[in-house]
């Protein structure tokens, strides 16, 4: 049986500064998991405090379209003005989708 | 001033590894060390001093601390209050800056610090041996005394960004290496010590050195932003320091403490955070631009309190000591 689907991969890299609170938003979203890996580079901002403490992170959650709204609502409120942030989605195939995207409950 | 002071400090190994990973930073070349390395030396300097100060903790009484660690939450609040005050006068940055700049100055510099122990030492000059609990005490108040004067100006305000800087300070690496190296040192006593001193005493100086060359790198880095800010900021960057050290130095001879503590006390006072006091910032005042603050703390107090400002302190303890 062909158990493959599609859901939304969003990545997005930010200053480390942020993780403990943009990890405690995505459980709030309905988010039930993610990676998190070290990541360099620049951008057009650029004011962040990345390469004394902690440099940057590149978090990739995979979720239903309904939670991937939720947190691009979550990083244009708290996010996207005052901080060195990027993001971005795309759909892909993964096999047990339903394990994404369990709907749990917004906190 | 005596430039054999200057000329001692300047050949030390520390400023000199410190000197090249500047001049690293000015051609461009990598010698930045892996973060890993970077975080564990970082944590083995904090660890060291918080050790070394336990153990000195011990053979003093409540009463000849009690002074001086009056004399320095004191001063924890007068210097950021005061940097926000001169800023304002100095430069056209708004308060959000200005708190943000005031919560760095308000703050210290643990390898500021330890680079003027260094000096000391090599000097022959004794200082009492509980100025790492000064440390540890002046790298709270500082930096909530700046946020607080930047949350003023700021509308309503983000109560979680507060609530996150504030366990920032409290439960952020420094503090807590620290502190806890403090109650390790007094708890374990000479005895103890000695067991761990080969390491965390023997190599102290080889490993500072290592960390300046990386501090360096950062500070060269920032060297290229001061063409965008202005004239104020280079002034206040060097100017406020010898003025916060010179109230340090004052505290501390007030408070009964030797020239040398003395000295320590105003290099505490003169020296401003660039690794407790930006993440609390960061998260407390998203608004402020991080640049502005690392520019002036890393980038200017900083290598000017490590190769000019610990022998200028310590002549300023001279003169103040014999006529206070």
């Amino acid at each position: 049986m062909d158990t493959r689907g599609f859901v939304t991969c969003i990545t997005i890299v930010a200053e480390s500064i942020v993780e403990s609170r943009l990890l405690e938003g995505l459980t709030a979203s309905g988010a039930r998991g993610w990676t998190i890996t070290p990541a360099r580079g620049s951008g057009p901002k650029h004011q962040g405090m990345s390469e004394i403490e902690g440099g940057s992170i590149r978090v990739e959650v995979l979720a239903s379209a309904t939670v991937a709204d939720r947190i691009w609502q979550l990083l244009r409120e708290d996010y996207f003005t005052n901080y060195s942030i990027a993001a971005w989605e795309y759909p892909v195939q993964v096999d047990r989708a339903e394990r994404y995207c369990d709907p749990a409950p917004p906190r | 001033m005596s430039w054999d002071l200057v000329a001692t400090n300047i050949a030390s190994v520390p400023v000199l590894a410190f000197l090249l990973g500047v001049l690293a930073a000015g051609l461009k070349a990598d010698l930045r060390l892996p973060d890993a390395v970077y975080q564990a030396t970082s944590m083995y300097l904090l660890l060291a001093i918080g050790l070394k100060g336990g153990v000195a903790l011990r053979e003093s009484s409540l009463t000849e601390v009690a002074g001086p660690v009056a004399a320095t939450l004191v001063l924890g609040v007068i210097v950021p209050v005061l940097a926000f005050v001169i800023l304002r006068v100095l430069t056209r940055l708004g308060p959000v800056d200005r708190g943000a700049l005031a919560a760095h100055y308000g703050s210290t510099s643990l390898v500021t610090f330890t680079a003027a122990l260094v000096f000391l030492d090599s000097s022959d000059i004794s200082y009492e041996g509980y100025v790492a609990t000064l440390l540890t005490i002046l790298e709270i108040p500082g930096i909530l005394v700046g946020l607080l004067l930047a949350g003023r100006a700021m509308s309503g305000g983000d109560k979680r960004g507060w609530s996150e800087a504030l366990r920032e300070v409290l439960l952020g690496r420094s503090v807590l290496l620290l502190a806890g190296g403090l109650v390790i040192g007094y708890l374990s006593g000479p005895n103890g010590y000695a067991s761990v001193e080969p390491f965390f005493g023997g190599l102290f100086t080889g490993v500072l050195a290592l960390f300046l060359l990386e501090m360096g790198v950062l500070a060269g880095r920032r060297l290229g932003a001061l063409r965008e800010a202005g004239w104020g900021l280079p002034v206040f960057a060097i100017a406020f320091p010898i003025l916060a050290g010179t109230l340090g130095i004052v505290g501390g001879l007030v408070a009964g403490m030797s020239t040398g503590g003395a000295m320590v006390l105003g290099v505490l006072t003169a020296s401003a955070s660039y690794i407790a006091a930006p993440a609390a910032v960061r998260l407390a005042l998203p608004e402020a631009n991080p640049g502005i603050s690392l520019t002036a703390s890393l980038g200017i107090t900083f290598p000017f309190n490590l190769v000019i400002g610990i022998p200028l302190y310590l002549l300023i303890a001279e003169w103040l000591a014999g006529i206070l």
